[in-house]
């Protein structure tokens, strides 16, 4: 299968899977932003969601694409240390043009899973696992599963807990802002005139994803939750 | 008026690809700088060979820029710096001061052993080459030059492709040891001519097989390689590349 043992075939899983990811997390920005607005309308989207075969099976998809995304990201990593060779060389100059984040881009998705744990931990676990196994009710207060708002304004009322998310929105901002256009690029959709506009487009595109998610933590941090 | 310099030189030596290596200093004294980066070296070997040393061993041949054969990972950097790209034959002793430390490196990549101190071995991309890098046709009397009517701009860009000279640098420059920049030119300076039309899918498909089967590594797009090639070709022919592959993948 020229997907899995062809370096290009490799370059596309991550791209169409990295571009799915960007898409949820649109998705999900937008429907956070409700909780800045209005934590009863937040509510309504959760219990929606909830535990709803839709949801489930979207987020076993979802799952599969992370795995895929991540498990190839460990291959790729791999095979380019061994094919770069074991001999270092002494003196490095590092032209202007290589973006930091386009080398290092495994360090970043290792903080972007290690963020994403946390908040499964945070949220998931006490909303939609707790639907399932918890009688409807989240672990860690006595709220119902689909009181997202007050589980944000609980999650929040911990600055650590802002800190920690407003670090992983950074790594992940990095790493999409070179991934963007990296997609678009491994998928053959560039040329001398698109490489500039997917830079500038993928760069206003997760800059403002990425604040709209950093709005709701800050937002909730400051006010602790408002509207809820 | 050329003037003079002095400085460090700090060469690589390394007796086969097995070999640990090391680094050897010379303080080469008083160099014009008019001098080409090898004929520099040269001035070193001819001290080194009157003393009785073994020279110092790097490639070379055209050294007018066109043959790919000169190396060198120079202070850091595949070929030396210079402001529009140059191959190391084409770099002077004006690029230096006096009183610096001049480090020079083989290519480093586990594609490209080294064969001796700065040589290394570069016939993978023989390889890749033969693997689809031409067009099949019968020779004999060639035809009128006009006969097929090629848009300049296609032209232009072909041409631009086919001067990538197989030098090798920007495998050296890559963190991934990918060869994308490279085997990208050569597939873009058939697929952009109607003459290359007809095989463009065998051998987008045939020369990316043999660079995956030759051990180079997976490109992230990290364009180091456009950032040091003595050519300029860019990482557009490698999005072209990946067009080509994928649409000969899909086609199957
Ligand atoms: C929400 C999570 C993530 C999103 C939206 C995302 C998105 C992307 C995108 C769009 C690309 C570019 C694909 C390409 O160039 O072909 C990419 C590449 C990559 N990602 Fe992720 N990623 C995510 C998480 C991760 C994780 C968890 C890891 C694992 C450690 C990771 C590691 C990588 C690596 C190594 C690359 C290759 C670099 C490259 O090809 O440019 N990513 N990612
Ligand atoms: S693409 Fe540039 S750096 Fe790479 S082999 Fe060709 S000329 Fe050398
Ligand atoms: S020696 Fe021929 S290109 Fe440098």
């Amino acid at each position: 299968m020229w997907l899995t043992n062809s370096s290009i075939g490799r370059k596309v899983l991550m791209s169409v899977t990295g571009i799915a990811l960007i898409l949820f997390l649109t998705f999900h920005a937008c429907m956070n932003v409700v909780a800045l607005i209005d934590g009863d309308a937040y509510n309504t989207v959760c219990s929606a969601l909830g535990a709803n075969w839709y949801a489930v099976v979207a987020t076993v998809a979802l799952a599969v694409l992370v795995v895929i995304h991540f498990v190839y990201a460990i291959i790729l990593t791999l095979q380019n240390r061994k094919a770069r060779g074991s001999n270092r060389y002494a003196v490095t100059d590092k032209p202007a043009k290589v973006e930091w984040a386009s080398q290092n881009m495994f360090v970043l998705g290792v903080i972007v899973v290690l963020g994403l744990l946390l908040h499964l931990w945070n949220f998931w676990f006490n909303m939609m696992f707790a639907e399932m196994v918890n009688g409807g009710y989240a672990f860690v207060a006595d709220v119902p599963a689909h009181d997202g708002a007050a589980l944000i304004a609980l999650t929040f009322s911990n600055p650590i807990y802002t800190v920690i998310y407003l670090v992983w929105f950074v790594a992940l901002w990095f790493h999409l802002t070179h991934g963007f256009w990296s997609a678009f690029q491994t998928l053959g959709l560039n040329n001398k005139v698109w490489f500039c506009r997917w830079k500038a487009i993928g760069t206003a595109y997760v800059t403002i994803v990425m604040l709209l998610f950093a709005a709701v933590a800050i937002g909730y941090t400051c006010c602790g939750g408002i509207a809820a | 008026m050329a003037k003079n310099i002095s400085f460090t030189l700090k060469y690589w030596k390394q007796n086969g690809p097995k070999d640990a290596g090391h680094f050897d200093m010379r303080e080469m004294k008083d160099i014009p700088d008019d001098t080409s980066f090898l004929e520099m070296l040269d001035i070193l070997n001819e001290e080194l060979v009157a003393e009785g040393k073994e020279p110092f061993v790097f490639d070379h041949d055209c050294r007018e820029g066109i043959c790919g054969m000169c190396s060198l990972y120079i202070n850091g950097t595949p070929h030396g710096k210079t402001a529009t790209g140059a191959t190391t034959c084409q770099l002077y002793m004006r690029r230096f001061n006096d009183g610096d430390v001049i480090t020079v490196e083989p290519w480093r990549s586990a594609a490209f052993p080294v064969i001796k101190d700065c040589m290394v071995d570069r016939s993978a991309f023989d390889k890749i080459q033969a693997a689809g890098g031409y067009i099949t046709v019968r020779t004999g009397a060639p035809q009128d030059a006009n006969a097929i009517l090629i848009p300049k701009q296609d032209a232009d860009e072909a041409m631009d492709c086919a001067t990538c000279i197989g030098c090798g640098a920007c495998v050296a420059a890559c963190k991934n040891g990918s060869a994308m920049l490279f085997v990208s030119s050569k597939v873009s300076q058939f697929a952009l001519l109607p003459q290359g039309r007809p095989e463009a899918a065998k051998r987008a498909k045939a020369m990316v097989a043999k660079m995956d089967e030759l051990g180079f590594g997976n490109c992230t797009n990290t364009r180091a390689c456009e950032a040091v090639c003595p050519k300029n070709e860019t990482v557009a022919n490698i999005a072209r590349l990946n067009r080509e592959f994928i649409k000969a993948k899909l086609h199957d």
